[in-house]
């Protein structure tokens, strides 16, 4: 089993970071299995082709503007991912999604992907996640968990 | 009079808002416009100038790098802190393989869609897409085999519903003139260029100790442990698996990206006409060879008006005539300064004024930056036409190789003068990269050579006085001059300036009214079908634009996730 947690998002953008934070908290209070590698990818792209190919599962944790309240946790898997892209409800409307297209192009795709999300609250400048959103860190941390 | 707005126009991270005033199927004006806020500057003030380069390299998610670069250079710059041969030498690896990943994907995965339709190479004959490829170089993937592959591939790709990374190409524009042959040979290369860019990407990785936020730098040198005996640092072992991939890498640039250039360029020969624009050209000198950035490998200065006899160096790290030179203005900016008229960095201000998308006023989040009261060009062409000027050899080489070639397809001579061009900046890119592998490779053994003597150092504390110091960290990035400009005081930063290569080329109208490179460089492009501007795309891609770190933040107008529709 190879798996990736990858967590994206711009750390400069408050709530938009809470994917890299999942990250940061997994790295800090988690040794991962073998097989499981955690990946901080920022707001990147083509960067993590090598990564991210041939793999059993990709877990994605990120900031998803899906109209609900502050918050929200919100789960895509299944079918519901290749349209999770196509309507761009994450804020990397670019990066992710020419890499999967990019992987599935060399025949190269994760055999099963899920996204873990929560709403944000707010995108404004500064490193801070608002509470509301940085409550929901410790149990996008189970969810991931609980996944590999 | 026809105006065509295009939002956002990046194929990668960043929002560019292009419009054209159309007239007799000319571009008659232009307007360039970032459509995000900035203000990782505002984000830095009171903190530790040595943690300044782990936020600045989240400005963007494609340069992460190189904020990174420009920003421990600064404040060793403001410190005139000396900086470990070793440290430089792995510095300058990390940059290398940085530009050269980036100019492969550049070409291949964001911009070679406006040239190549994809869906033509369906209908090419692979044995004649051999005979020509091989005709072209000696690539060791170019035979029919590998073409009928590839063909199968895009068959099954294509005929399956999924045309997934190709969806958003204008197939079929009557601006498409490849033939099937070269479409597949190009979406061949395509193809390979995906496997090879992660090899420059794993020499990132491995001197980088992670990617792509990189985590070895550090004020004052690097962090990696240099020991040939150890497996947990830099070892013989890595160094020789980093070697590995440079050649490979070398391989791939010299004999097919800068081909393949070459090929585009002489089949589109007719856009060695249109998108020069602005011809002042401005880059820095890279790649420092002592501790003190006084030598360099690659050299840099400016050009006025185009014309490579009166190239004005620009010396080292402490170089006068380039950091008295920079100012920005806000004049067709959305923000205010205390005084109407441009500003140094150092004294930059940061102070937003949002006032809608007027014409003829304020329309974009990017300042304006001039070089002595001049609009400037930067990147790859500018850093070629400047080390071609300095009388760089392998840039003049490559220039030469790429050039000639071009010639012998087109069955005319073409000059140095053609690369004043929208395909002009793609030659230029593929010749710069050609460069930059050999560097890769220079590198590496004064690395290699360095550690042989002996010298295992890294790393030089620094020590901050009290009181304000200034400084200014300069790198020559994939898309031209980047620079960080930061000043001290206690300790702690009081103000931090980036003036990035993407606002020296997208910048809005300056102080004097003049349009920026991107503006200026669509003024009589043709336009075919205005519904489908793909002309446009042509010309401000091949600039490679990535604005994300020109200016960051959600929209102001809806603060929140920003909907666009895809061009």
């Amino acid at each position: 089993m190879k798996t990736v947690v990858l967590g994206i998002g711009n750390l400069i953008m408050q709530d938009e970071g809470v994917g890299v934070r999942v990250i940061e908290a997994l790295e800090r209070d988690h040794p991962m299995p073998a097989g499981v590698t955690l990946i901080d990818g920022g707001t990147s792209a083509m960067e993590m082709l090598d990564e991210l190919s041939d793999l059993d599962h990709l877990i994605v944790v990120d900031a998803i503007n899906a109209g609900k309240p502050p918050g929200t946790l919100v789960r895509i898997e299944g079918e519901e991912v290749p349209s999770f892209f196509r309507t761009r409800l994450s804020p990397h409307q670019i990066g992710l999604p020419d890499v999967l297209a990019s992987l599935e192009f060399l025949g190269a795709q994760p055999k099963k992907m899920v996204i873990l999300g929560v709403q944000p609250q707010t995108m404004e400048l500064g490193m801070e996640l608002t509470p509301l959103v940085a409550a929901q860190v410790p149990v996008l941390v189970d969810q991931v968990l609980a996944e590999i | 009079m026809a105006r065509i707005t295009i939002d956002p126009i990046t194929r990668i991270e960043g929002h560019l808002r292009i419009d054209v005033d159309v007239e007799g199927g000319r571009v008659k004006k232009a307007w360039s416009s970032g459509q995000m806020f900035r203000g990782v500057e505002l984000i830095l003030q009171g903190r530790d100038p040595r943690d300044a380069w782990t936020i600045t390299q989240r400005i963007c998610g494609v340069c992460t790098t190189v904020h990174a670069i420009a920003s421990v250079r600064a404040v060793e710059n403001a410190l005139q802190l000396e900086v470990p041969l070793n440290a430089q030498y792995i510095r300058n690896l990390i940059i290398l393989a940085h530009a050269v990943h980036d100019h492969i994907v550049h070409f291949y995965h964001l911009s070679a869609l406006d040239w190549v339709d994809v869906t033509s190479a369906l209908k090419a004959d692979p044995d004649k897409t051999a005979s020509l490829a091989e005709s072209l170089s000696s690539w060791k993937l170019n035979g029919k085999h590998e073409m009928k592959a590839v063909q199968e591939r895009l068959k099954n790709f294509v005929g399956g519903g999924q045309l997934g990374i190709f969806t958003n190409g204008y197939w079929g524009h009557p601006a498409m003139k490849l033939s099937p042959e070269v479409n597949l040979l190009a979406t061949a290369h395509y193809l390979q260029a995906l496997e090879i860019q992660r090899k420059a990407n794993k020499i990132v990785s491995i001197l980088g100790s992670k990617t792509p936020h990189i985590q070895n730098l550090a004020v004052g040198g690097v962090a990696n442990a240099i020991a040939t005996d150890s497996q947990s640092v830099l070892t013989v072992e890595r160094l020789m698996a980093v070697k590995g991939w440079i050649d490979e890498l070398a391989d791939f640039v010299k004999n097919v990206y800068l081909i393949d250039v070459a090929a585009v360029g002489a089949f589109y020969a007719d856009w060695t006409k249109y998108g020069k624009g602005v011809t002042n050209y401005l880059c820095v000198p890279d790649i420092p060879m002592d501790t003190k950035g006084t030598q360099f490998a690659l050299p840099g200065g400016y050009i006025e008006g185009g014309d490579i006899s009166k190239f004005k160096p620009i010396k080292g790290f402490n170089d006068e005539y380039w950091a008295k030179g920079v100012e920005e203005s806000v004049k067709h900016s959305w923000y205010d300064y205390d005084e109407k008229k441009p500003l140094h960095p150092y004294a930059g201000e940061t102070k937003p004024n949002y006032t809608d998308f007027q014409a003829d006023g304020k329309y974009s989040w990017l300042k304006s930056p001039t070089f002595y009261g001049k609009v400037a060009q930067v990147g790859p062409l500018a850093n070629v036409l400047c080390m071609y000027a300095a009388g760089h050899e392998p840039t003049r080489k490559y220039a030469t190789l790429a050039l000639d070639t071009v010639s012998s397809l087109a069955k005319t001579k073409v000059g140095i003068d053609a690369l004043h061009s929208t395909i002009g900046r793609h030659a230029a890119r593929a010749v710069r990269c050609a460069v930059m592998v050999d560097m890769l490779d220079e590198q590496w053994n004064a690395l290699v050579t360095n550690i042989g003597k002996g010298d295992t150092k890294t790393f030089n504390r620094p020590v901050f006085p009290k009181g304000e110091q200034m400084g200014v960290g300069y790198h020559e990035a994939p898309r031209g001059v980047l620079s960080h400009w930061v000043v001290i005081d206690n300790g702690k930063i009081k103000n931090y300036q980036c003036v990035v290569p993407s606002t020296w080329n997208a910048c809005p109208r300056n102080e004097k009214d003049e349009p920026g490179p991107y503006e200026a460089s669509l003024l009589d492009n043709p336009i075919a079908n205005p519904e489908q501007p793909l002309e446009v795309l042509r010309t401000i891609h091949s600039f490679d634009p990535c604005i994300a770190c020109a200016i960051h933040l959600s929209d102001k107008e809806n603060d929140q996730v920003v909907t666009v529709k895809a061009v």
